[in-house]
């Protein structure tokens, strides 16, 4: 009995420091499982890095019993169906899920849930109510492009659209939010748009092969993974470099770098932390420790600017994606914000 | 004696190769050996079933069907739009659909032309049309439908229900009679049917149309189970339902086929993948090694039938 007022008071203490309370319930005999749909991109590789450095460690650590993650050989939704099905077969805890359609896999998310499994979404997410879902706000993503490119460019501009992979959720909200900024800012207008299926090699054949057709263009909104592709279809062409908006991708930055050194280019990159796993992992042991989880949470984008290229460049592996660590704490701080409806943490930069 | 006995072998080579496979299975992984397991492992593969039949009967007459794929898909498609929002007009799309098969089949022994490029041109054509149905993924797929997959059958799981009741039905319908017969010997032998005054155009055509009803069906499981769909949903079923109806004892050649090898071989293709899951194995060597168990197979089929002739 004392132990466990001790216990009670020692929560207490802590909620009193206004830290987020982070669940302490026992996982230790708990295996959580990531369902990845797609290894083939440099943001996919981090990603899967990303989720194995924190499962190993919480696994050590004794936090949980398992961690492995498991990725389907094609990008189809079902043959991602049945490798989930297999997981709830194996008697797997929580599944986390990067999904090849938020739809598709909805009545295997549906089966995993009634049989007592707890599903996390994050990056592509799924729509069935039961799961969790860690959204990315795509669509800001693609504002955010616009707004900046407002500041920079007060009188407007021709823009050059990179879009991602075709009929793929995430390439749709970006888009969306792109056309919403050039909307929303008077002097903008998408002068031609290319898909560059998120590679550099797509994006500078699409881009090569579209510009001749195409006016001077003031700037290039992207949806990362295109940036440097586009930047050498420019070059080659001989015409004037525009504006192109980064995704932090390694080559990209380290272009914008070279640039900035030699002439002072400026320009602005973002994209989703592939850490994003770690959110979706300990979401997933917070939910089996007993904390109470609202269904959709928020993953802020990691913003790269001018002043702090080189601090993120650290932080970038060669040939990886500009990458942070999310831990136990921050996820529990991110859910403790989302809860109570307050602005969710930045991306930790340590 | 040996050539029975070899033709006796490479019939139950799918039937061997599916009981090892489960065997495999539920020593790894105990728990699928269950109603709830089976039902698990087994259900993703009606569609399967469906679409391996589908192509099963195109190469009935020596034909391949690279469009099923995403014929699959656009009936998924249609399923949870059209379907669910004005249930007539989406039949009767679904119907239209159907009779554009009838009509490729048409169109291909009209002009001589090789199936398998105009099937090749039709997959652009159901993938476009599916996008234009259903832009974004998304859709619901009706409840009677999903209630319909979701069905607990007593003792034995839908899956297997399903697929016994669709051999059963194949088998009779292709194997015996007079109707599978012609429809066979077109594949076998051309000139002979229609020496005998079969119009070839009404056995390719109805061919086709048959094949198109089995991709209808494979569709709107596929709906039924993923409850809404995309347009992508089903791409890979083209690989799948080849290598589910050869593996189950087709020939590319045309002629020889066999309905309940095509049920198992599409068993087979769906427990694979299940199985090199179970083992743990790199997912970068699965499809490797799926390629494997099924050139492994092929080998040991070619082997038998050259004993057969022996």
């Amino acid at each position: 009995m004392r132990v466990l007022l001790g216990a009670a008071f020692a929560v207490l203490a802590g909620a009193g420091l206004a830290r987020a309370e982070v669940a302490s319930g026992d996982t230790s005999g708990k295996r959580i499982a990531l369902s990845n749909n797609f290894a083939g991109n440099s943001w996919r590789q981090s990603m899967l890095k990303s989720w194995e450095e924190t499962a190993s460690k919480a696994v050590k650590a004794g936090i949980v019993a398992e961690a492995p993650s498991f990725t389907t050989a094609e990008n189809q939704a079902t043959e991602q169906a049945a490798q989930i099905q297999n997981m709830i077969l194996e008697g797997f805890d929580a599944i986390v899920v990067d999904a090849a359609s938020p739809t598709a896999l909805n009545g295997t998310i549906k089966e995993a849930c009634d049989a007592g499994v707890v599903v996390v979404s994050f990056d592509g997410i799924v729509t069935e109510p039961c799961a969790w879902r860690i959204v990315i706000d795509f669509a800001g993503m693609g504002e955010a492009q616009v707004d900046y490119l407002a500041k920079r460019l007060p009188d407007g501009g021709k823009l050059l659209e990179i879009r991602g992979l075709a009929g793929v959720s995430v390439d749709d909200e970006i888009h969306k939010g792109i056309v919403e900024g050039v909307e929303k800012h008077e002097g903008f207008e998408i002068a031609g748009s290319v898909h560059g299926d998120w590679t550099q090699t797509v994006a500078q054949r699409e881009v090569a092969g579209l510009l001749p057709t195409l006016p001077k263009i003031d700037a290039v909104v992207t949806q990362g993974g295109d940036g440097y592709g586009a930047a050498q279809a420019f070059k080659a062409a001989g015409r004037d470099m525009p504006l192109i908006i980064m995704g932090n991708r390694s080559d990209e930055l380290a272009w914008w770098k070279a640039q900035r050194d030699q002439n002072g280019y400026e320009t602005m990159s973002l994209s989703i932390a592939p850490a994003a796993a770690q959110v979706g992992f300990w979401t997933a042991q917070q939910i089996l420790a007993g904390s109470d989880v609202p269904k959709d949470l928020l993953l802020p984008t990691l913003v790269v600017e001018q002043a702090d290229l080189d601090k993120w460049i650290a932080r970038t592996p060669e040939g990886g994606v500009t990458n942070a660590t999310y831990t136990q704490e921050w996820t529990a701080e991110m859910i403790d914000a989302v809860k109570n409806g307050k602005p969710v943490p930045a991306t930790p930069s340590e | 004696m040996s050539t029975t006995l070899a033709r006796r072998l490479r019939a139950l080579l799918p039937a061997i190769a599916l009981a090892l496979l489960l065997g495999a299975i539920f020593w790894l992984q105990p728990r699928a050996m269950s109603y709830f397991g089976l039902n698990l492992l087994l259900n993703l593969s009606i569609p399967i079933v469906f679409a391996t039949l589908s192509q099963m009967l195109v190469l009935t007459i020596g034909d391949l069907d690279l469009g099923i794929g995403g014929f699959v898909s656009f009936v998924a498609c249609v399923a949870v739009t059209l379907l669910a929002d004005s249930p007539a007009f989406g039949v009767l799309v679904l119907a239209g659909a159907v009779l554009a098969y009838a009509l490729v089949g048409a169109l291909v022994q009209l002009r001589r032309l090789p199936a398998i490029v105009v099937t090749l041109g039709m997959s652009f054509v159901w993938f476009g049309l599916a996008v234009i149905v259903l832009p974004s993924p998304g859709g619901t797929t009706p409840a009677w439908l999903q209630a319909a997959l979701r069905l607990k059958t007593p003792l034995v799981p839908l899956p297997i229900v399903v697929a016994a009741a669709v051999a059963a039905v194949a088998w009779f319908l292709m194997m015996r009679t007079s109707f599978g017969a012609v429809l066979r010997g077109a594949g076998g032998n051309p000139v002979a049917v229609a020496r005998a005054g079969w119009s070839l155009l009404t056995i390719r055509a109805t061919l086709y149309a048959l094949a198109g009803c089995m991709g209808v069906l494979s569709g709107l499981t596929l709906a039924g189970l993923s409850t809404s769909a995309d347009a992508n949903i089903a791409l890979r079923y083209t690989l799948l339902s080849i290598a589910g109806a050869i593996l189950g004892g087709s020939e590319f050649t045309g002629g020889r086929v066999s309905p309940v090898g095509a049920v198992l071989g599409a068993l087979v293709m769906t427990l694979a993948a299940s199985f090199l899951a179970f083992l743990r194995l790199n997912p970068d060597w699965q499809i490797g090694v799926q390629g494997a168990i099924l050139i492994l197979i092929l080998a040991l089929r070619a082997g038998l039938g050259r004993l057969e002739r022996a």
